[in-house]
């Protein structure tokens, strides 16, 4: 049984599908510079076999301790579902989510560690299934904007409001300075 | 001066708009490279497909010539959209194509092949996806360049059509048949 | 005939949008223009709603004729899912955008006419532009009133995760606040061109900004309230680039309606004010792309199309790029020279600015981010996860939580120093009680719930003695206030307890079972085949041994041959209980979740509470006043100091 992709919905798609199954051509004609949209049939599969939202993520294993059980959730929201959009491999429904669950628990009950666990697959699905990439070159930026936004904002903070800069005029006193001029205007 | 700093709100968009075209023309959101290029093609000890009773094949079975190994299921309606060329390969190329039978069920697979023809050297049984995990296969049709020592050389997903073969893979076998060539020579 | 009708109507509509552009920005300079453009105003609703009506009676007649009717409905839907099915596609929902944009629009041209003509005839014209670009997108690339020849005697049902409440509520008051937003938008962009930015334009934009603010926060919560209960695994917010999509317009209204306060009561602030106005918009827009066009991958994409893409991202650079650069032009220019002594009351909302805006630009570089590597490294992926939101997210709400529960004690420019005095002792009961009542309650050391509960009561003591104190001369726009803060206090309680203090516990299990988990026993006793109407399903009868029942489903709809769960929820003020079923295994058992959320509630009612704050401050005389009067002397306010 198959079931349908997300709250996306396919027909646009699978028009485009007929189109390209129908002609054979080569991937990218008539589409230029759009080389994304190419290669629809593969969406095609991804639309038939992916059982992502709403179904059921659930394998019923049995952990002998809390510990495991709970050790073994924390791991599968860890890792992204290569196949649906942007779902754990805990929530979703597709296959390959339960073959990668399945993994996970195999792995565990070698002696794994948490580590082994998110080396082992990313060594075989690329830093994408890392959900929570560690600190790495390509992720320094992540750890390094918010820093250097924080200070930039300190920095605007300190210019705005010089606190204790108190030789300067009361703002009431301003106010009564101002009003006095307008009225001799 | 400080009328340069209201500017900077409209240069952060225009950095902003730069990044979301590119994002938007170049790339295939659903689509992941594979992280096991250049590196072997992991190790397995599975049941061939319609072969002798008991019969099994490992990694070794890959090594000596450049081959595809291409992941297939009756399940997959794709994989019936590319059947047809992978007969075509087979038959002008003469290039070796192996198949992994995906969480299939065996019967299906080899009514399928008795049905639509065969174009595979021989295909191995992987029931339970869990070499599908080993090559970070997330749906079939997936299908793996590898060379004559094992080494997996390129991968593509989705079907492999004429535009596709001529494209991606043509290229990289004639360098890999030339490469292979001048190993020889050299012996 | 009457989908062709509508079809008519919304091009009429374009033709009008584009006349009330040009009519609106004469109206500005030209006196007899203005009642025109209110007509135009008027007809441009008429136009749309008729449209949308069209629309809806193709669905609710199930004309499958329509191809846009056959991707999304079916002959067995329930006349309500029929109606809702209308925004269940692109499409659709994107007729649904431009019709509220019209009802805005409409409102604005009868709510605003005390405004002078100056900035009203722009604000409409505005208005009437953007809403022609959208019209324009809808027809040419995205109509959904093309036909099929010979349609199908069935449609193709809609989608079964939108057979539910939240679908009719959910996009129409999300859209409701992103477009919303436009007329804060459209408010600038009149104050710039007509050079009359002052302290009056901040009281015409606040009530527009706080309504639209308020929808968008509903929206927000609905939607992760429909998530929560609809997708099965207890989640309710997964920093989701849609939910981004969501949030950073949010984030930039919410510091738009504060920096409001600011140049409104104080007549400072004027250019960033006017530049979050800009903003929310803007990110409405750049939400509306991300969700569209596919670029980025989400649960929530809509079928993408890359001329759909390629449109929507012109129409961002036009309105956007246009509205920055006159922004760059006109604005009034910063001043470095500052004006705030001590802890004053400008200063707390000058740091509730900083911290939300933070928020925003750390939550859209990390949006972006996965999409700016690919392109850097030419196909590399990488995936950023709730575990980097949530390490800037977390503290920087947690710091904005304790500006906010010192907000009250301030006053305007400078702030007693004796004033203080209270607040101190109130921090120090807050946390006590924040470590205690987690240890006592939940039985478990959490510095984030600690901090969460702590903060929240902090927030909820420091308002409430303040309101008790001004008791006897409450204004609307205070109440709001206080109500709108107290929310915020729930939202982090309900935040920091739900995330810290849930349980869960995956079994398998057939009838007679049961499963203990957080001291609470779990039955499975039955389980019955149930008919709806347009799916079958097995429903699993659990019961715990505190006397509750609840009802999982596993349901099948034919339709589209899909599976779904339906979570069994047994909701609490105080906690939900909930059971999520998975496969029934070949053996007869089933894989069943149990989960326990304590507070989870808290964190939409929190939400609601904010809205309502919002919507009541709206409601202050003074902005009544100012709707009858015929037009307040722009030198009231700015005789205040000038300070930006």
């Amino acid at each position: 049984m198959e079931v349908a992709r997300s709250v996306s919905l396919g027909w646009r798609r699978t028009r485009h599908i007929a189109e390209g199954e129908a002609e054979a051509r080569p991937s990218n004609a008539g589409r230029p510079a759009l080389g994304r949209y190419g290669t629809w049939p593969t969406c095609l599969a991804m639309l038939l076999a992916a059982a992502c939202l709403g179904a059921s993520a659930i394998d019923g294993f049995d952990f002998l301790d809390a510990e495991t059980a709970e050790r073994y959730q924390r791991l599968i929201t860890e890792f992204r579902c290569p196949k649906c959009l942007n779902e754990s491999i805990a929530s979703s429904g597709a296959p390959i989510a339960v073959d990668l669950r399945r993994t996970v628990r195999r792995l565990m009950e070698e002696g794994a560690a948490d580590d082994d666990i998110r080396d082992h697959l990313q060594e075989r699905y690329g830093d994408f299934v890392l959900y929570d990439p560690p600190f790495k070159p390509s992720t320094w930026f992540l750890w390094f904007s918010p820093l250097i936004l924080l200070v930039t904002v300190v920095f605007v903070f300190r210019r705005v409001a010089r606190l204790g800069a108190v030789d300067e005029p009361a703002p009431e006193d301003l106010d009564r300075a101002r009003r006095l001029l307008r009225d001799a205007d | 001066m400080n009328r340069a700093k209201l500017f900077v709100p409209a240069t952060l968009f225009g950095v902003l708009v730069i990044v979301l075209y590119l994002g938007f023309t170049l790339r295939d959101p659903t689509l992941l490279p594979s992280a096991l290029l250049d590196k072997p093609f992991p190790g397995f000890d599975l049941p061939v497909l319609a072969g002798a009773p008991g019969e099994r094949a490992t990694r070794d079975r890959l090594l000596g010539e450049t081959r595809l190994v291409n992941v297939w299921a009756t399940w997959c309606p794709t994989c019936l959209a590319e059947h047809g060329e992978l007969m075509r390969i087979r038959a002008e190329t003469g290039l070796s194509i192996v198949g992994i039978s995906y969480k299939d069920d065996s019967r299906k697979a080899r009514q399928w092949l008795a049905h639509y023809g065969d174009p595979y050297d021989f295909n191995v049984v992987d029931l339970d996806g869990d070499l599908g995990v080993d090559l970070g296969v997330y749906g079939a049709p997936e299908t793996f360049l590898v060379d004559a020592e094992g080494i997996i050389r390129f991968k593509h997903v989705g079907d492999v059509n004429p535009g596709v073969w001529r494209d991606e893979f043509e290229p990289r076998i004639a360098a890999l048949k030339g490469k292979d060539e001048v190993a020889e020579n050299r012996l | 005939m009457i989908v062709e009708l509508g079809h008519f109507a919304t091009i009429l509509a374009l033709g009008i949008a584009a006349g009330l552009a040009v009519v609106g920005y004469l109206s500005a300079t030209r006196r007899n223009w203005a009642r025109s453009a209110t007509v135009l105003a008027a007809a441009q609703l008429l136009a749309v709603a008729s449209g949308f009506a069209a629309l809806l009676y193709a669905f609710l007649t199930s004309d499958f004729s329509v191809l846009y009717v056959t991707e999304n409905s079916n002959t067995a839907l329930p006349w309500y899912y029929k109606l809702s099915a209308a925004w269940g596609g692109h499409e659709g929902s994107f007729l649904l955008w431009t019709l509220m944009l019209a009802a805005w629009t409409w409102a604005v041209s009868i709510a605003g006419r005390r405004v002078p003509a100056e900035i009203h005839g722009r604000v409409l014209g505005t208005l009437g532009l953007l809403n022609a670009g959208f019209l324009l997108f809808l027809l040419s690339v995205s109509s959904p009133f093309e036909r099929l020849i010979g349609g199908p005697a069935e449609g193709s049902d809609l989608n079964p995760l939108l057979q539910d409440f939240g679908q009719i509520v959910h996009p129409p008051m999300l859209y409701l606040g992103y477009v919303g937003f436009a007329v804060a938008f459209a408010f600038a962009v009149a104050a710039l061109l007509a050079r009359r930015l002052d302290a009056v334009w901040a009281r015409w934009t606040r009530p527009w900004a706080n309504v639209a603010w308020a929808f968008l926060t509903v929206g927000i919560a609905l939607g992760s309230w429909w998530a929560y209960y609809e997708l099965g695994w207890g989640g309710w917010w997964f920093w989701d680039p849609v939910e981004n999509a969501s949030f950073m317009p949010w984030l930039a209204g919410t510091a738009l309606i504060h920096s409001l306060a600011v140049t409104e009561k104080r007549g400072a602030f004027k250019s960033w004010t006017v530049f979050l106005a800009i903003a929310a918009f803007s990110l409405s827009l750049l939400g509306a792309f991300i969700v569209r066009s596919g670029v980025l991958t989400s649960v929530h994409a809509f079928a993408v199309d890359p001329e759909r893409g390629l449109y929507l991202l012109a129409f961002v650079v036009l309105a956007v790029g246009g509205a920055l650069t006159l922004y760059g032009l006109r604005a009034p220019a910063i001043r470095a020279r500052a004006h705030y002594w001590g802890l004053s009351r400008e200063l707390m909302l000058l740091c509730n600015n900083l911290v939300l805006v933070l928020a925003l630009a750390v939550i859209l570089i990390y949006t972006l981010y996965p999409l700016a590597y690919e392109a850097v490294t030419a196909g590399e992926k990488t995936s950023i996860g709730p575990p980097y939101y949530n390490r800037v997210f977390v503290p920087l709400a947690l710091a904005l939580a304790a500006v906010l529960a010192v907000m009250p004690v301030s006053r305007w420019r400078r702030t007693p120093v004796v004033l203080f005095r209270n607040i101190g002792v109130m921090l120090v009961i807050a946390l006590a009680l924040g470590v205690l009542l987690p240890l006592v309650l939940g039985g478990a050391i959490a510095i984030g719930a600690m901090l969460a509960v702590g903060l929240g009561l902090w927030i909820a003591m420091t308002h409430v003695t303040d309101f008790r104190r001004r008791r006897r001369s409450l204004t609307r726009s205070y109440l709001g206030m206080v109500i709108a803060h107290l929310g915020f206090a729930i939202s982090v309680v309900g935040v920091g307890v739900t995330s810290e203090f849930s349980h869960a516990v995956d079994a398998r299990m057939t009838i007679g079972d049961s499963v203990k988990l957080n001291d609470v026993e779990y039955r499975l006793n039955r389980v019955e085949r149930v008919e709806g109407p347009n799916y079958t399903a097995d429903r699993v009868e659990f019961t715990t041994d505190t006397g509750v029942a609840l009802y999982p489903e596993k349901r099948h709809y034919p339709a589209r041959n899909q599976v779904m769960t339906e979570a069994g929820i047994a909701p609490g003020f105080l906690g939900d209980l909930y059971i999520t079923l998975g496969e029934q295994l070949p053996d007869g058992s089933w894989g069943v979740r149990i989960n326990d959320k304590p507070l989870v509630r808290w964190v939409w009612l929190g939400a609601l509470l904010m809205a309502f704050g919002g919507i009541l401050a709206v409601t202050d005389a003074r902005y009544r006043r100012l709707s009858r009067r015929q037009s307040l002397p722009s030198r009231a306010v700015s005789g205040e100091p000038a300070v930006t």
